[in-house]
């Protein structure tokens, strides 16, 4: 049941425009929750996250290890909120990297997100720029998934998409919250633990095992070995510069060993990039 | 342990503002708009490519040249955890298990034998 918000009072104050404009926020919030879809979003994605935790605990511990102090590994965690981004960007952080270096890793790594973004396009393109900005910063790869398995259209009526609405944000509120609390025991567990141990290694370890899940290609096989080599023999060059390079030269590789003329499903490949 | 470096908090904004963009990329514009065609094919490569560079110095380098890479630690680690990710890669959770493997090799290798 929808309970009805009082009549508009009219002119307000501005202090009462703030309360009036929280009281609908809250209620907007109320009405996602009391979707019935809310908690099955929330419940698929509630099965998943128990693998998705060990990985957020790693990502706190590397944070803290590679010599970030709390405050800033915290604010990290909460802000950038890519744990594959963060693992990433923390090594080149601690090698004192410059900063477009560290961003062009970050922006590489989550390049997946520019493809996601592409097909979540017309199930989003209903709500308003900002709106959609701040559902695509909170949908994940995992409630990506699980939202486009189960929808695999795009909603048409209103009925339609308040029910994407509500499942997309069970999934992510319940993403946001596992992540994050298991990301801050990582930061404090990680903190008391010593360095002897080079317990950082579980990010590159988690890290490699994210590059292990997306060699579904030969191509993307070749792609993986030779930014490896490159990044290795290119080691000598400033600033980690060799990330940038090695990127730079497995991609050329990469697309200059596609078999062409191109296939006509090259497209559906780039979706599941 | 608390202090907030400057620089660190730039990196932190400007990756903040990568999640943004990279995860938004195409909601941004309102016009109906694609990537050009060799750049929607180089998408395939570049996040596996960014992983691997990241990851195969910290592996492989010791102090910025190759080392003895048989007797290191690391080497062991990330061998056990990729070759368990490929054996078991239709088992579930099958990430945080690879991970738990090659920890379990790295750890005794690094703190045992000092490799």
């Amino acid at each position: 049941m929808i309970m009805p918000l009082p009549p508009d009072p009219g002119e307000l104050p501005a202090r009462g425009r703030l309360g009036a404009w929280l009281a609908r926020r809250v209620d907007t919030w109320a009405r996602t929750a009391r979707h019935p879809l809310f908690w099955v979003g929330a419940r698929e994605m509630a099965g998943v996250s128990i693998g998705l935790t060990a990985w957020a605990f790693m990502t706190g511990v590397a944070m803290v290890k590679s010599g970030m102090s709390i405050t800033e590994s915290v604010l990290m965690s909460l802000l950038v909120f890519a744990g594959s981004a963060q693992l990433a960007a923390i090594p080149l952080i601690a090698a004192d990297a410059p900063l477009w270096v560290v961003l062009a890793a970050a922006f590489c790594v989550n390049l997946r997100f520019v493809v996601f973004s592409l097909h979540l396009r017309p199930y989003f393109m209903h709500l308003p720029r900002f709106k959609r900005l701040y559902l695509g910063y909170f949908t994940g790869d995992v409630t990506y998934v699980l939202f486009t398995r189960r929808f695999p259209r795009p909603p048409e009526t209103e009925g339609q998409r308040r029910a994407q609405g509500s499942y997309l944000w069970g999934g992510n509120v319940t993403n946001w919250v596992f992540w994050q609390s298991l990301s801050m025991l990582g930061i404090f567990l990680g903190a008391a633990l010593p360095s002897r141990w080079g317990l950082e290694f579980a990010g590159t370890l988690a890290l490699l095992a994210v590059a292990c899940s997306m060699v579904t290609t030969r191509l993307r096989a070749l792609s993986a070995i030779t930014a490896a080599a490159a990044a290795v023999v290119l080691f000598g060059l400033p600033y980690r510069l060799n990330i940038v390079a090695a990127i730079a030269v497995a991609v050329a590789i990469s697309l200059y060993a596609e078999p062409r003329p191109p296939a006509a499903g090259d497209d559906a490949g780039a979706r599941d990039a | 342990m608390h202090e907030l470096d400057g620089w660190t908090l730039l990196a932190i904004l400007g990756m903040t503002a990568i999640s943004v963009i990279t995860r938004g990329f195409f909601f941004i514009s309102e016009r109906e708009w694609t990537l050009p065609e060799w750049a929607q094919r180089g998408l395939q490569y570049a996040p596996i490519a960014a992983l691997t560079a990241v990851i195969a110095p910290d592996i492989l380098l010791t102090e910025g040249v190759v080392g003895a890479v048989l007797r290191d630690a690391r080497t062991w680690g990330a061998l056990a955890a990729a070759g368990f990710y490929f054996w078991r890669r239709r088992g579930s959770y099958v990430m945080p298990a690879a991970i738990a493997v090659g920890m379990a090799v790295f750890l005794p290798l690094r703190v045992g034998l000092g490799w």
